[in-house]
């Protein structure tokens, strides 16, 4: 990735600097920072554009879905994930490695699951890609425990009254993966086919998969 | 510690609102800081512990008005220094400018990117039987540490059902002091709605934490 690019000012996004310089004041302070440490030989710019490289290539929600689709089309892999989910998407091999106390949780007609860390970000970005900024901020920290209905409504996802929501808060170094019920219209496809449809937030609780023939 | 980043229940902070197609970086800076803070760390500076320590310690109203990965330099920035692997007026300057404590691992190098991108383990050998099992009711006990704990407010005093035993964890309370890592069973704890949140609560809402023993009243 450059690292000399001036970042775009014509993007509405929110900004918690000034404008008006070619450099923000976050760009200096960081790249001071990154000066400091390179110098004095802690850390080499080699090895941090590897690091950002590593996270932009080798993780995200493709590798989540993948362990979604084969627990779908393959019963003996589901129940080896619910019972360890580390120890089950380790025998996968295509899928990328995954750390320690992974834990995945299963939706059910009956019982809804959200996954949420109230105290900073927690999340299973091994499979899922680091998580979005709604997932690290106060709205959702606060509100997930409280009112998950409330929440899945701002995502525009209604479940039956009488389902049960359990929300797990991240508070430890295990970290959970939500998995997704497989949606109707669906026999007989093919793990990659199924792949497609479960997106990050189905595996997040504030989702559901794509329904079949939906827009991608 | 009972601070803004103990976030579970409050009010206020409006609706969720995801940005469609977001990008990974919505800065460049913003992968720089993540990668320092992952270097510096796997090159032994600090655990992960400590850094979510020096992050939540940021005053509030520069916690709760920063950007996440603002939160993150802020935090680095000041932990390094405390440690003293960097000096105030270094990051003043913008340059090193004496010598200071190296990290423990020695420089991270990029040869060594492809072991973090894995996630820690932080099981560990069980120094003491468990002293709960599942199906156990439990208390939160009514601990309000100064110091870092992942032990969050709103469940505090209240009754929950252990659920899972996950094994000896390093205990985050201890090695976000390097304080060692005084492993500590660590269990999930479930909690009615109506236990935590009160008598309106809505009934068909369960809410569990990850809970380390150190945190638990047996009842």
């Amino acid at each position: 990735m450059a690292q000399d690019h001036d970042h775009p000012h014509d993007d509405d996004h929110h900004h918690d600097h000034e404008h008006g310089s070619e450099l923000s004041e976050m760009q200096i302070r960081v790249r001071a920072l990154e000066s400091i440490l390179t110098e004095k030989g802690y850390v080499e710019p080699a090895a941090l554009d590897a690091i950002i490289e590593a996270y932009e290539t080798k993780i995200g929600p493709h590798n989540g879905a993948r362990v979604v689709a084969k627990a779908w089309t393959d019963p003996a892999f589901r129940q080896a994930l619910l019972k360890d989910a580390t120890k089950a998407i380790g025998t996968l091999g295509h899928v990328s490695r995954v750390g320690d106390h992974l834990v995945a949780v299963e939706n059910t007609a009956e019982r809804h699951n959200m996954v949420v860390c109230t105290l900073c970000s927690c999340y299973p970005w091994e499979m899922l890609g680091l998580p979005p900024v709604w997932y690290k901020a106060a709205p959702y920290r606060s509100r997930a425990v409280k009112d998950p209905r409330g929440v899945l409504a701002d995502f525009g996802v209604t479940l039956p009254s009488d389902t049960e929501i359990r929300v797990w808060d991240s508070t430890a170094e295990t970290r959970f993966l939500v998995l997704p019920m497989r949606p109707n219209g669906t026999e007989g496809w093919s793990e990659q086919q199924l792949a497609e449809l479960v997106t990050r937030d189905s595996m997040i609780g504030t989702g559901f998969p794509k329904a079949p023939g939906s827009p991608s | 510690m009972n601070g803004v980043h103990d976030m579970g229940g409050m009010d206020g902070f409006g609706k969720v609102e995801a940005e469609p197609n977001e990008p990974m970086f919505h800065e460049q800076w913003e992968g720089r800081v993540l990668a320092l803070v992952r270097a510096m760390g796997a090159a032994g500076a600090f655990n992960i512990d400590t850094s979510r320590f020096y992050r939540e310690a940021l005053p509030p109203h520069v916690y709760l008005s920063s950007s996440y990965y603002k939160k993150w330099l802020l935090g680095l920035e000041d932990l390094l220094v405390d440690k003293g692997f960097v000096d105030a007026d270094e990051v003043k300057a913008g340059h090193a400018l004496k010598e200071t404590k190296a990290p423990r691992r020695g420089k991270f190098t990029a040869d060594q990117v492809e072991r973090i991108m894995v996630r820690g383990a932080f099981g560990r050998p069980a120094p003491a039987p468990a002293k709960f099992k599942a199906g156990d009711r439990v208390r939160a006990r009514n601990i309000h540490p100064a110091t870092h704990t992942r032990l969050p407010r709103y469940v505090r005093g209240h009754v929950g059902i252990v659920e899972r035993d996950h094994g000896c964890h390093v205990f985050p309370d201890s090695a976000s002091m390097e304080a060692g890592e005084n492993p500590q069973w660590l269990y999930t704890v479930v909690f009615d709605s109506a236990e935590l949140w009160g008598a309106d609560a809505d009934p068909t809402v369960k809410i569990s934490i990850d809970a380390f023993e150190p945190y638990l009243e047996p009842i």
